[in-house]
């Protein structure tokens, strides 16, 4: 816009120049075109210099702002203009980012704010949380309270800062959290230390503390609750526990049956076994034993086989059963301690039988093993000596004891001296066995002490076991027996201390008691006597006050008798005020009686009334008497009429205005005449406050006293009429004399209205 | 009332000048037929001299106010 108007300003001067030049041309030419482009020259030369105006407006806005500022406010639509040349208004780029800054400060502000609130309440929640530990258990469920109620307060805080919304969350649940993680260590700790806690916080409820203690109630309701849950917990456990103990003592009888039976069997086994090794039966009964021995193995294995399974049940039981033991010990309750113990008891007994039944099974194994091994090692002797006589004889069936009428006697010698044979071999070996006796018992003696120190050791080891089971059960169950008789020893001192601590708190009591009955029947006393003396103080008072009252109303009673009194006196005064003051409307109101042209009533009646009505007022009678005779008689005039007179007159006296003592010939009437048809005055001139000698004319005279009559003022009318001298004055003479009787009785009119008035005024009360 | 009296004076002289000049006219006729040969300044002489005996008359009378008459001196 403004490179626009620049434009527009070099074309104009372009223009302008180019226009000049020609004009400069054209100035030879003529001056009809001289003229013509003269004024165009002027027409261009102030649209430059507007223009010129404006552009430099615009600039100077652009550079100042306050001018700017200036320019928009006086100048109307220049904004329009500036805002098209130059854009908007900057608006104190300053100013709104200091604002911002402000605005964004607040928020920070409060933030830290929130933010030391909230530490607040944490580093109290720590130093609470530090307490505990050394603090005792009353003054930890305190503390918890007082965690409690820090972090409500903080909540507090947090929501009166009304911005910050969401960080009252992680804290609030942050001082929840800690605060609950402190409550749920004060309740372990309290259930740890119930009894102790229970009986000191009756100690120290009578205490003052400076955090609040919890209601009594609350403590009776936590302390049933707690034990509520430590029966809840003790037969759960006492449940647990007999499910377990049952199903492991079950178990144990099932494996030790199994085992008894599994012993039995091997037993059997092995005497049917001896009985097949040693006895000579015949071969039927021989194989029937072999059957009932082969039945016998096949029940000792099944019985074994049932045995080991039922053993690993019952292990598996009593081991369940021991965590079950390890669990509620694990849970520390008291009253679950004999539970626990005779369970303990009863698994010890049940892993003792279960293991003499095992150790049982085992010797019976031993000993079946050894019979074993003899069977087996007669079973192998007999195939040896089969394979021999078979190699020798290998028609010979293998019950050779049978073979007594099928042998041929070569069979029979070759039989012979294999058994011959066999008879010195046996011999050699007996010999070398003889004497190899010793060596092999040493060797069997070292294995067999081998096998009985480890058996020994086994046997020592399962025997330690157990008396050291019992020997902790036996520890187990003085303590628990020791436990009961402290703890029924520490009840009684408790319940020693409770009632000393009764007794003491009783005495304590009485005394607090008498002391504070001593107080307060001083106070009391004090507090009486006050109170009479305050009441004998108010009593003199209302008696003084009374008195005062009384003094004051009959006071008052004759003051306003006398005020009555002189009431009576005023209405009286009042009333002569009203009658006069009546008459002298009377008065008034005959004057008003004239008419446009006669005289108005005769004032005599009315001025008489008056003079009834003032008999006692000298000054009134003096001005009723100062009326004159003529208004009395004949009435006055009224004003209008007057003036209506004085017009008429006003010309007359105007035509002789010129006639006077010394010039009074026709001659001058003539002139007078003359005068009065020729001078033209105004009618009416308002007079000046003070009369000169070029004033006293006749004509000007006339002409102030018209004004004067125009405007009401009669008497200066009058007194301006006065002025007018020779035959002027004699023609007026008359239209004086009444203006003077109009006047002089209009005065005393007034004066009696004023002084009846007045007289009324002093009279009248005002309301 | 003392402004009608100048009209009344001025009525007197009116009436005084019509008689007199009447008068005066009449005489003048009277005489100028009688004594003088009808001429004309009979006539105009009495009628003058009645007008300015009406004149006189007039002023006086509206002079009578100023003058001290001989009553009045005397008292």
């Amino acid at each position: 816009m403004l490179r626009v108007c620049l434009r527009g300003v070099k074309a104009t001067a372009r223009k302008n120049s180019g226009r000049t030049r020609l004009t400069n041309l054209q100035h030879n030419r003529g001056y009809t075109a001289g003229e013509s482009s003269g004024a165009s020259r002027v027409v261009v030369a102030g649209l430059l210099t507007v223009s010129g105006g404006v552009g430099g407006t615009i600039l100077y806005a652009k550079w100042d702002h306050k001018f700017r500022a200036a320019v928009e406010k006086n100048v109307p639509y220049s904004e329009w203009l500036l805002g098209l040349a130059l854009g908007p208004a900057p608006q104190d780029t300053g100013l709104p980012i200091k604002k911002r800054m402000e605005s964004l400060q607040p928020p920070s502000m409060m933030e830290k704010q929130m933010r030391t609130p909230t530490t607040k309440p944490e580093k109290k929640l720590k130093e609470t949380a530090e307490h505990p530990a050394p603090d005792a258990s009353s003054a930890l469920v305190q503390s918890a309270q007082s965690i409690q109620e820090a972090s409500a307060e903080a909540t507090q805080i947090i929501s009166a800062i009304s911005e910050v919304q969401s960080v009252p969350a992680p804290c609030d649940t942050e001082a929840a959290a800690t605060g609950r993680e402190d409550c749920k260590e004060c309740n372990d700790h309290t259930v740890a230390m119930e009894p102790t806690a229970v009986l000191q916080k009756t100690d120290s409820a009578g205490t003052a503390e400076p955090l609040t203690e919890r209601p009594v109630e609350e403590v009776a309701a936590r302390l049933a609750q707690q034990d509520q849950e430590e029966n809840n917990v003790v037969a759960s456990v006492s449940a647990s526990l007999e499910d377990s103990l049952a199903s492991s003592a079950q178990a144990t009888l099932q494996a030790i049956g199994a085992q008894e039976a599994a012993l039995q069997a091997i037993g059997q086994h092995t005497h049917k076994l001896k009985e097949a090794m040693e006895a000579e039966a015949p071969s039927e009964e021989k194989s029937t034993q072999w059957k009932d021995l082969e039945t016998a193995l096949a029940d000792r294995t099944t019985s074994m086989n049932v045995a080991k399974t039922a053993l690993l049940k019952a292990n598996e039981a009593l081991d369940s059963l021991k965590s079950v033991i390890d669990k509620s010990k694990g849970l520390k309750v008291a009253a679950a301690r004999p539970l626990i113990l005779a369970a303990e008891e009863n698994l010890h007994k049940m892993v003792v039988d279960l293991d003499k039944v095992v150790s049982k099974v085992q010797s019976a194994e031993s000993e079946a093993k050894i019979v074993a091994q003899y069977s087996e090692l007669v079973n192998e002797a007999k195939q040896q000596f089969h394979r021999e006589v078979s190699s020798l004889t290998p028609e010979i069936q293998a019950n050779w004891k049978g073979l007594t009428g099928k042998l041929s006697t070569d069979d029979l010698n070759a039989l012979i001296a294999h058994a011959h044979r066999r008879i010195d071999q046996l011999n050699r070996e007996l010999a070398e066995q003889r004497v190899r006796e010793q060596i092999h018992i040493d060797a069997a003696l070292e294995q067999q002490k081998l096998e009985d120190q480890k058996a020994l050791e086994k046997a020592v080891g399962t025997a330690l076991q157990h008396v050291k089971e019992e020997a902790r059960l036996e520890q187990e169950k003085k303590l628990a027996e020791l436990r009961e008789v402290i703890e029924a020893e520490m009840r009684t001192q408790l319940r020693r201390q409770a009632a000393a601590h009764t007794d003491h708190v009783r005495d304590v009591l009485k005394v607090q008691e008498q002391e504070l009955k001593a107080e307060a029947e001083q106070v009391l006393s004090s507090k009486m006597l006050e109170q009479e003396t305050r009441y004998r103080q108010l009593t003199q008072e209302q008696l003084d006050n009374f008195t005062l009252d009384m003094n004051a109303a009959y006071a008052r009673l004759k003051g306003v008798e006398e005020a009555i009194d002189s009431h009576v006196e005023a209405e009286e005064e009042a009333r002569k005020a009203h009658q006069l003051w009546l008459s002298v409307e009377a008065l008034n109101y005959t004057l008003k009686t004239a008419s446009a042209e006669s005289p108005s009533m005769p004032l005599e009646d009315a001025a008489e009334a008056v003079r009834a009505s003032c008999v006692d007022s000298d000054f009134a009678l003096a001005l009723a008497s100062a009326l004159p005779e003529k208004s009395l008689k004949r009435g006055v005039y009224s004003e209008a009429s007057l003036r209506a007179r004085f017009y008429s007159m006003r010309s007359l006296a105007r035509r002789v205005a010129l006639i006077d003592e010394s010039h009074n010939t026709l001659y001058q009437y003539f002139l007078s005449y003359i005068q009065a048809a020729l001078l033209f005055e105004s009618q009416q001139e308002a007079p000046p406050t003070q009369l000169h000698s070029e004033d006293l004319d006749a004509f000007k005279l006339l002409s102030y006293a018209s004004y004067c009559l125009e405007h009401g003022d009669l008497e200066l009318a009058a007194k301006l009429v006065n002025q007018l001298r020779g035959e002027a004055r004699r023609v007026v003479e008359d239209w004086l004399t009444e203006a003077r009787l109009t006047l002089e009785t209009r005065q005393v009119a007034s004066l009696l209205s004023a002084y009846a008035n007045a007289v009324g005024l002093g009279t009248t009360q005002a309301p | 009332m003392s402004e009608k009296e100048l009209g009344k004076k001025w009525d007197r002289c009116l009436a005084d000048g019509v008689t007199k000049l009447g008068t005066g006219l009449g005489l003048g006729i009277v005489f100028s037929v009688l004594f003088f040969k009808r001429r004309t300044w009979p006539i105009t002489l009495f009628s003058g001299a009645g007008l300015g005996m009406a004149y006189a008359n007039c002023q006086n009378d509206l002079r009578s106010h100023y003058l001290l008459h001989r009553s009045e001196k005397e008292q």
